[in-house]
């Protein structure tokens, strides 16, 4: 198993997942991921889809990996990465199904993901992790290594290998429905404002 | 009639970019401490005590707060009583975002067409407004505005009769679509009145005011509070996870209009507002 519980309740996540590995998640669950991850945003993934329609072989492996949708800033000399923070991953979502079809097994990111993201969680066993937007100094901490692998020439937004202990996370949408912004928010919704 | 060389202008600008991406302003840093004495919500106080942490690890290693380290929008008040030598004005603020984008090791994220969508490398251009104003001063006031906030800004045309109660209800909705995507806690810049490009332009100039800072003008002070208690009754949150503290503020200018129009625009700004000014 890659997901075991600390003494302080945060589930300690590593990489690669398997399907039994998902389904221990559950939305709002706290998660300190370790092992490698990738990054991945707009424009990246609008250089792997015509691959996957075409049924060519992606840059990268994706089975039972964890893609992290952010772009992060130039490293200072001396350090490995700059600010990494998540960016919005509803951008993302015209792509996401096909992944999780090939065997990604998780996404990060922030904000609402569409209902055919959700479906395909369910359906292939994957979940969706959140990090803080805009904490992209602190969340720099947690990376270790960082290499591009793949679409050097899109600057920001290359394909990195980032390998990263104990990266904070939580899990916002599970592989069973779970759905953290939904609880979440109706207990301090105080009316319907319209 | 005051001569102010391009360099000076582009130094300037320069400086604004770093600074503003490095550190957080006093008035956020209040606001983060405002909000950790009233949201009730465990995750989103959290989520707060988290973001003065990474506002501190900016400042002291003179990384970006946000990796989106965003596009740079600049307002100027031109003296009219200034000369502005050695080349152009435009220029030389571009030259400054340039120099300051690479020098700080700040993220490059404009491309340069719509649709070739290929990054021009260094940031630029920036989105410059200039105001003509009494004086022999040049004052540029500078914005890092980041993409997923202004994703989720928006804008309306009203008629006359859906009045204030549809301007307000209309803010609200904003607040509601942008959820977590913007990166909660918000703060909306409305501008109402002008055209369609006035206002748009009035709910960006709407964020430069400190935040926390009253609306000048006590009707609109008392709107502002009205929405901002209504933004923060949703229950988004900080980061969308349910909390208290959706919105950090609301700011809100406005313009005359025409008789058939009741322009609505909200900037939508996320929690990292980087906003300078300097006056040369």
């Amino acid at each position: 198993m890659s997901v075991s519980t600390g003494t302080d309740g945060i589930k300690d996540v590593h990489t690669p997942l398997s399907d039994a590995d998902v389904q221990t998640l559950k939305a709002g669950d706290r998660v300190r991921i370790s092992g490698v991850i990738y990054t991945a945003r707009d424009a990246a993934h609008g250089r792997l889809f015509p691959l996957i329609e075409r049924g060519e072989p992606l840059p990268i492996d994706v089975k039972g990996q964890i893609i992290y949708y952010t772009g992060p800033s130039p490293a200072r000399p001396g350090t490995v990465i700059g600010s990494v923070g998540p960016t919005t991953a509803s951008r993302m979502d015209k792509f996401t199904p096909a992944l999780l079809a090939l065997g990604l097994k998780g996404t990060i990111g922030k904000g609402y993901r569409g209902q055919p993201v959700k479906e395909a969680l369910r359906q292939h066993t994957g979940v969706y992790f959140g990090s803080i937007g805009g904490a992209g100094a602190v969340l720099s901490e947690f990376v270790k290594k960082a290499e591009v692998v793949a679409y050097e020439d899109l600057g920001t937004e290359a394909i990195r290998r980032l390998e990263v202990a104990d990266f904070p996370a939580i899990v916002l949408y599970d592989c069973h429905g779970g759905d953290l912004y939904q609880d979440g928010q109706k207990v301090y919704a105080r009316e319907d404002t319209k | 009639m005051r001569e102010i060389h391009v360099s000076a202008i582009a130094d300037g600008v320069k400086k604004l970019c770093m600074e503003a991406n490095w550190n957080l302003e006093p008035d956020m840093l209040r606001a983060f401490d405002r909000a950790l004495g009233t949201e009730r919500s465990a995750a989103g106080k959290q989520v707060l005590t988290i973001l003065k942490q990474n506002a501190e690890l900016a400042r002291t290693r003179q990384i970006p707060y946000c990796q989106d380290t965003g596009m740079v929008i600049c307002f100027v008040d031109l003296g009219q009583d200034v000369h502005v030598t050695g080349g152009g004005l435009y220029a030389a603020i571009n030259e400054g975002v340039s120099q300051g984008y690479k020098e700080g090791y700040l993220r490059a994220s404009i491309v340069r067409s719509p649709f070739d969508r290929v990054n021009t490398g260094d940031n630029t251009p920036a989105v410059i407004h200039v105001d003509v104003v009494p004086g022999a001063t040049l004052k540029i006031m500078l914005m890092a505005k980041g993409g997923g906030c202004e994703n989720r800004s928006k804008y309306t045309m009203l008629t006359p009769a859906a009045g204030l109660p549809g301007v307000k209800d209309f803010i609200i909705e904003c607040v509601k679509t942008a959820g977590p995507d913007a990166c909660p806690p918000l703060i909306l810049g409305v501008g109402v009145g002008g055209t369609f490009e006035k206002a748009a332009i009035l709910s960006k100039k709407a964020l430069f005011r400190e935040l926390g800072s009253p609306n000048p003008d006590p009707t609109l002070d008392t709107l502002e509070q009205e929405l901002l208690a209504r933004a923060n009754r949703l229950g988004i949150g900080p980061q969308g996870y349910g909390g208290d503290t959706t919105s950090f503020g609301v700011h809100i200018l406005t313009y005359p209009c025409h008789i058939t129009s009741l322009p609505v625009a909200v900037t939508i700004e996320c929690h990292a507002h980087r906003h300078k000014e300097v006056t040369l």
